[in-house]
């Protein structure tokens, strides 16, 4: 059921929208450092950390898609071509996609190179792949890739928003602020 | 009466064919050292691809049995080239300074249907310890099999010191198993 339009986003759907930026900047940051670190227990520990931590970015992403399916999302300011309308909502579905290819592509890398995934120590996530050098190294390199692609995205994502903020000077930045 | 008394005679005058029951030429193509244990919950494995066995079994004589097992660590499959090479290091297992770990079978145990007890000295990193390995035995006309497990704890041999000596990261217990394949002459 799609509640009815508002001019700002509800508590909830900012709450998740900043707890996954928080979540999300770790996550790229953990990556990208330990990923050439040499081995050592402090890496495997960042190893797992960055597993669950990933396990749990795709399961608040399902919360957030759950979100979104059943609330319509405040509108996009009427002052917007249909052009850039169309590219605000590529943008999204683009970081939504992402959201999702992320995490499964480091699952399957990770089942790939025979790391099972346990999340948090306890729940161990099943392997879908079997050990195989070459696919856990083509894994890699879908995950390496789809996370510069992600970079570039929320990027685009910030610049527009502080575009929206300090040159249209809309409301579109200020509507996902808390206390709005 | 007099048949059967001939038989005994007969089987106590031929050594030969006790003998022949004897399991001692080990098949390393069919024989495998695994282990397991856990990283931060994750169950791991690994196997060691050389070993060289020495065993003298006789399954009318168990207690007569003797073992000796030379495990070469480099040979070590943990499942990750990096992680190959870190514990052939200084803090795990040394292998330039201990390149073997060895088990040495003492007393043997029957405890009833195919199952056995191997009591014996494992030495691993210039650390010998007395371990228990429990065993079963299954004969497939002239080849027989062991199976066992027995569990070891690192910290009792320095394997992992230094960064790696706490247990936290990865467990103190490892899990060996092992499925021998030998043959009788």
């Amino acid at each position: 059921m799609r509640s009815t339009v508002t001019n700002s986003y509800t508590t909830t759907a900012k709450s998740l929208h900043w707890l996954m930026a928080i979540l999300l900047f770790g996550l790229l940051a953990l990556g990208f450092y330990m990923h050439d670190l040499p081995l050592s227990p402090q890496k495997l520990q960042f190893y797992s950390w960055h597993k669950w931590a990933g396990v749990t970015a795709f399961l608040l992403v399902l919360v957030r898609l759950g979100w979104r399916v059943t609330h319509i999302p405040p509108a996009l300011p009427t002052s917007m071509t249909k052009l850039m309308q169309f590219a605000a909502h590529a943008g999204h579905f683009m970081l939504y996609a992402l959201m999702l290819a992320i995490p499964l592509s480091g699952w399957l890398m990770s089942s790939a190179k025979g790391f099972q995934t346990v999340w948090f120590g306890v729940l161990p996530i099943p392997d879908l792949l079997d050990k195989n050098k070459e696919v856990g190294d083509l894994l890699a390199l879908v995950h390496k890739s789809l996370n510069l692609l992600f970079v570039a995205v929320i990027v685009g994502h910030i610049g527009a928003a502080l575009k929206h903020h300090l040159i249209d000077k809309d409301d579109i930045l200020t509507r996902m602020l808390p206390r709005h | 009466m007099k048949r059967f008394i001939l038989a005994l005679a007969l089987a106590t005058a031929l050594p030969l064919a006790a003998q022949a029951a004897e399991f001692n030429q080990v098949h390393a193509d069919k024989s495998a050292i695994n282990f397991t244990y856990q990283q931060m919950g994750v169950k791991m494995d690994g196997r060691f691809k050389k070993f060289a066995a020495k065993l003298n079994f006789d399954p009318a004589k168990p207690t007569d049995a003797k073992a000796t097992f030379d495990v070469d660590l480099a040979s070590i499959d943990t499942g990750a080239p990096e992680a190959d090479e870190e514990v052939a290091g200084k803090p795990w297992f040394n292998t330039k300074a201990f390149p073997t770990a060895q088990f040495v079978s003492g007393s043997v145990k029957a405890l009833g249907g195919n199952r056995y007890e191997v009591a014996g000295k494992l030495t691993i990193k210039g650390k010998t310890q007395d371990i228990v390995v429990p065993a079963t035995f299954t004969a497939q006309g002239a080849t027989g099999v062991f199976d066992g497990a027995f569990t070891i704890r690192r910290g009792d041999f320095s394997i992992g010191e230094g960064a790696w000596a706490k247990f936290d990261i990865v467990a103190n217990d490892i899990v060996i198993k092992f499925r021998i394949t030998a043959a009788s002459k």
